[in-house]
């Protein structure tokens, strides 16, 4: 009797244990970055260029992530890269002509889009377009400029 | 010679064949065990789990510890020792942690059940249970390939999460990582599917090391001998089956 009741201990002991493990690695190890809204809106904005962009980047605006890329083509016919990407509906006050760039996170960080508000009084909605965008800055671009011929100051944006 | 190679091939085969048959078996006959027998299976969790919970723990101390310590002081190289969690921790939750504890459960809880199924076999012990009408393959097989399979997700768990805690010990305390940058890159760069591709691995290495364990043991040479080289046998081709497979895990899911 008395080493059943060991063996019970330890076994429940032991599951416990795995479970409550298996709970830290799965809540405490991965990061919350993963945006997840259940009703959402598309916007499309056009870049030049999109760098390393890729699907499910993050769209964050003043740093709060608020929506993700959806998908990136590239539109043959004015020969600029097309990204679509949603933003949850409940930040449905975001001016029309505010600016989209891709930036990165730290110095070598993934690329992300980055939303600075603009003034209108209209608002962006279900499949508007983001006008004002800035393309993701290539780091070897900037290089090679400065190795030929000092600063990059007549980038043409 | 040719005829040496055909014979030691077909002989392989054939040993693989039964040994697939043999989890064929251990599977059809898992449901009802599950509902008639679970005591049977709590007891070899207990035996093949909880009772390697030590080891395992002591283990992921100093696996994440000297992760830690090897980690930082290359980073620090680069002013990078910021990212300390980063390596610590795709290390262990998606290699490390799977690896080390099927090998290690291959050596604590495979060897004894080899051992012990071995043994059986060689008292008669199985046999007479088949003279009773007991199959001795639902009564002493498949509760202890059950009892492998559940613990081993569960002892990977407890080995990854004392491993990011001792690398943690080692980088935060001892060495003067940030605590908050420990952390915080740790889980801005793992996602969910990391943790996933833990899991899977380690279910999988499980199902590995329960079956090759109970197949030595059930198929062992019943003599001193025998049981011997069946013990050995198991830690050996589990080694190997493991590290095969998550090579092959790892390119699938990459």
């Amino acid at each position: 009797m008395q080493q059943t009741r060991t063996m019970e201990v330890g076994t429940g002991l032991f599951a416990l244990l795995g479970i409550g493990a298996l709970f830290f690695l799965t809540t405490q190890t991965t990061g919350n970055n993963d945006f997840d809204a259940e009703e959402t809106f598309t916007v499309e904005a056009r870049f030049d260029n999109v760098g390393s962009l890729k699907k499910r980047a993050p769209v964050s605006m003043s740093g709060v992530t608020i929506g993700r890329v959806t998908d990136i083509r590239f539109d043959s016919g004015s020969l600029e890269a097309v990204v679509s990407f949603v933003v949850d509906s409940q930040y449905d006050q975001i001016p029309d002509d505010s600016d989209a760039s891709i930036l990165t996170a730290g110095l070598l960080g993934s690329q992300y889009i980055g939303l600075t508000a603009g003034g209108s009084e209209f608002y962006l909605e279900d499949g508007s377009e983001v006008l004002f965008t800035q393309s993701a800055i290539v780091l070897e671009n900037i290089i090679g400029k400065f190795l030929i011929g000092g600063p990059p100051q007549d980038e043409e944006e | 010679m040719f005829r040496d190679i055909y014979v030691t091939f077909q002989g392989f085969l054939r040993n693989f064949g039964a040994m697939c048959l043999f989890l064929l078996r251990l599977v059809q006959y898992t449901p009802s065990v599950l509902v008639k027998r679970f005591s049977l299976v709590t007891y070899q969790v207990y035996n093949a789990g909880a009772l390697s919970i030590v080891i395992i723990m002591i283990s992921g101390l100093f696996v994440g510890g000297v992760l830690g310590l090897q980690a930082y002081s290359n980073l620090e190289r680069f002013n990078a020792e910021d990212t300390t969690g980063i390596f610590a921790g795709f290390a262990l939750i998606k290699e490390i942690g799977p690896v080390i504890t099927a090998l290690l459960f291959a050596g604590r809880a495979g060897t004894s059940l080899a051992s012990e199924i071995g043994l059986m076999k060689a008292t008669d012990q199985l046999s007479a249970m088949e003279m009773m009408a007991v199959d001795p393959l639902r009564y002493v097989a498949v509760p202890r390939f059950l009892g492998g399979v559940i613990s081993m997700p569960l002892l990977t768990a407890v080995f990854t999460t004392v491993g990011l805690l001792g690398a943690h010990l080692v980088a935060v305390e001892l060495l003067g990582v940030d605590v908050g940058a420990y952390w915080q890159q740790l889980q801005s760069a793992l996602d969910m599917e990391d943790v996933y591709e833990g899991i899977i691995k380690s279910v999988v290495f499980g199902i590995i090391a329960s079956l090759l364990a109970v197949w030595e043991g059930y198929n062992s040479v019943p003599t001193a001998e025998g049981v011997g080289r069946a013990t050995t046998r198991t830690v050996v081709i589990t080694a190997i089956a493991v590290l095969v497979f998550d090579f092959m895990i790892t390119a699938w899911i990459l």
